[in-house]
């Protein structure tokens, strides 16, 4: 039985809607091989959590699941039952990225471009997405005075704010204090909860444990384990996920 | 007295006395300039826009075409404009030549490139920042650029004082298309080089010192527009 299938068959149960899926997909950045032949199925309501260590791959695999970057092999998408639309995707980057204009203006433009028709329409969802982050008296100060973790919260608003499936959370909190850390952890909580499926990569295997139903570990590119998260911190691991086990969880 | 100071004297006596030909001309210089930067730089600026957006595989030749046209010179737009323009030109029948629109043309066709390869590189820089974020919320990637262009509204000001700046002193375009006709395509470039010519040296040089202040006055303006941030500030510095 292969990782993604004993995964499947453990923890999630059947009949699972699958989102998007991976096989034998292979980034290149020039030379550099970012993933090697990975499959991977995700099915919606999972919060599956990504780690390894600096340049094993972890925003790549995000990205590829976003469909931002090219592979070979094959990604595929399914529509969502019922109705069959395309699901909504959104990613949160490590470092977000906010256009030097008002809190709201950086909201506006993703409403925009996913057609919210009507403009009371897309104040109401800016108001109430700006109001679930706390920021929604900042809305008309520039977005880049904001401090990392308002940032953070913004940026998570913003990907919220279009109502996505799918949530790709690129080490979220890895640039915040443990206060600012900890308002975005309950966040990400506040949207799994609604059924949006997450995933999310991190070095704090802490995190892992605390949001997620799946973890999986990759290395140089390569998937080595994908299993639930109960499992993954008790099974008998390959040889480099163990390492990394030991080397992280006294941090934690 | 010497001549630098010479000129002083009299580019503020020039200014002090309102002198109705300096106001003409001064009046014509920044109609010119400001309608070719509004014509050249919408042009440009799309061009710039749809260079750092797509990836057609010709993009490269055009890249560089964009930035050797940078270095044209000025009087050979006026040539290439006075060849169209021209009674036997393909545009002749506009009967546009020697006339302030042809200085708009000649004017325009110099600035499109300088608006295209610097609004280009601004854009290229904010997308290897934040591309791929604007991409994850949809927006493909001319939208992506266009919303760039928002987003380095204040980096885009300082390419507009620049294009404004060549065009308002360039000299060989608009002598060539508008000809230097006294109370109709003179401008202050053009009546600076004829006062060289004529060897009144202080006269030219006190026109220069307006011309130089006209466009300080036009930066200073644009420099306290409201909304500008700190971070808009520090382009001027």
């Amino acid at each position: 039985m292969t990782a993604m299938t004993a995964v499947e068959s453990a923890v999630l149960g059947a009949p699972l809607q699958p989102l998007v899926r991976l096989e034998q997909a292979t980034v290149r950045f020039g030379d550099v091989v970012a993933l090697r032949a990975v499959d991977l199925a995700l099915h919606r309501g999972e919060r599956l959590v990504v780690v390894g260590a600096n340049g094993s791959g972890k925003s790549t695999l995000l990205r590829l699941l976003h469909g931002l970057v090219p592979c070979t092999g094959n990604r595929a998408t399914f529509p969502l039952a019922p109705g069959g639309r395309a699901p909504v995707m959104a990613m949160l980057f490590q470092r977000p990225f906010l256009l030097s204009v008002s809190v709201r203006w950086n909201m506006l433009p993703a409403l925009w471009l996913h057609g919210v028709r009507g403009r009371a329409e897309r104040e109401r969802r800016c108001h109430q997405a700006l109001q679930r982050v706390g920021l929604e008296r900042m809305a008309g100060r520039p977005a880049r005075s904001l401090s990392g973790g308002q940032q953070q919260r913004l940026a998570l608003a913003r990907a919220w704010v279009i109502e996505p499936d799918l949530l790709l959370l690129d080490e979220p909190t890895a640039n915040l204090d443990p206060s600012a850390k900890r308002e975005v952890e309950e966040l990400i909580e506040d949207v799994a909860r609604a059924g949006v499926t997450i995933v999310i990569s991190t070095h704090n295997l802490g995190q892992a444990k605390r949001l997620g139903t799946r973890v999986a570990y990759l290395e140089a590119g390569r998937v080595v384990v994908d299993l639930p998260v109960d499992r993954f911190f008790t099974d008998r691991l390959p040889r480099e996920a163990e390492q990394f086990l030991k080397g992280e969880l006294p941090w934690t | 007295m010497h001549p630098f100071t010479d000129s002083f004297v009299l580019a503020l006596r020039l200014i002090g006395n309102v002198d109705a030909e300096l106001v003409r001309i001064v009046g014509l210089s920044l109609r010119v300039s400001v309608t070719a930067c509004a014509i050249g730089g919408t042009l440009g600026v799309l061009l710039g826009t749809w260079l750092a957006a797509t990836r057609i595989a010709l993009r490269p030749v055009a890249v560089w075409f964009v930035n050797t046209l940078l270095a044209l010179p000025s009087v050979v737009v006026g040539l290439i404009v006075y060849l169209l323009l021209s009674r036997s030109g393909p545009l002749g029948s506009l009967g546009m030549l020697f006339t302030p629109k042809a200085m708009v043309v000649a004017q325009s066709l110099l600035v499109i490139p300088l608006f295209a390869a610097l609004s280009r590189r601004l854009l290229l820089d904010a997308l290897s920042e934040g591309g791929d974020q604007l991409r994850s919320l949809g927006a493909g990637r001319l939208q992506s650029a266009l919303l760039m262009l928002v987003h380095e509204r204040l980096g885009m000001i300082t390419v507009i004082l620049t294009a404004f700046g060549r065009a308002i002193s360039e000299v060989g375009a608009v002598m060539v298309v508008g000809g230097n006709i006294e109370g109709f395509t003179r401008v202050m470039t053009t009546a600076i080089a004829l006062e060289t010519s004529k060897g009144d040296l202080p006269l030219a040089l006190a026109l220069g010192i307006v011309l130089l202040g006209v466009v300080g006055i036009v930066n200073l303006v644009i420099s306290l527009l409201p909304g500008r941030t700190a971070a808009g500030r520090e382009a001027f510095a």
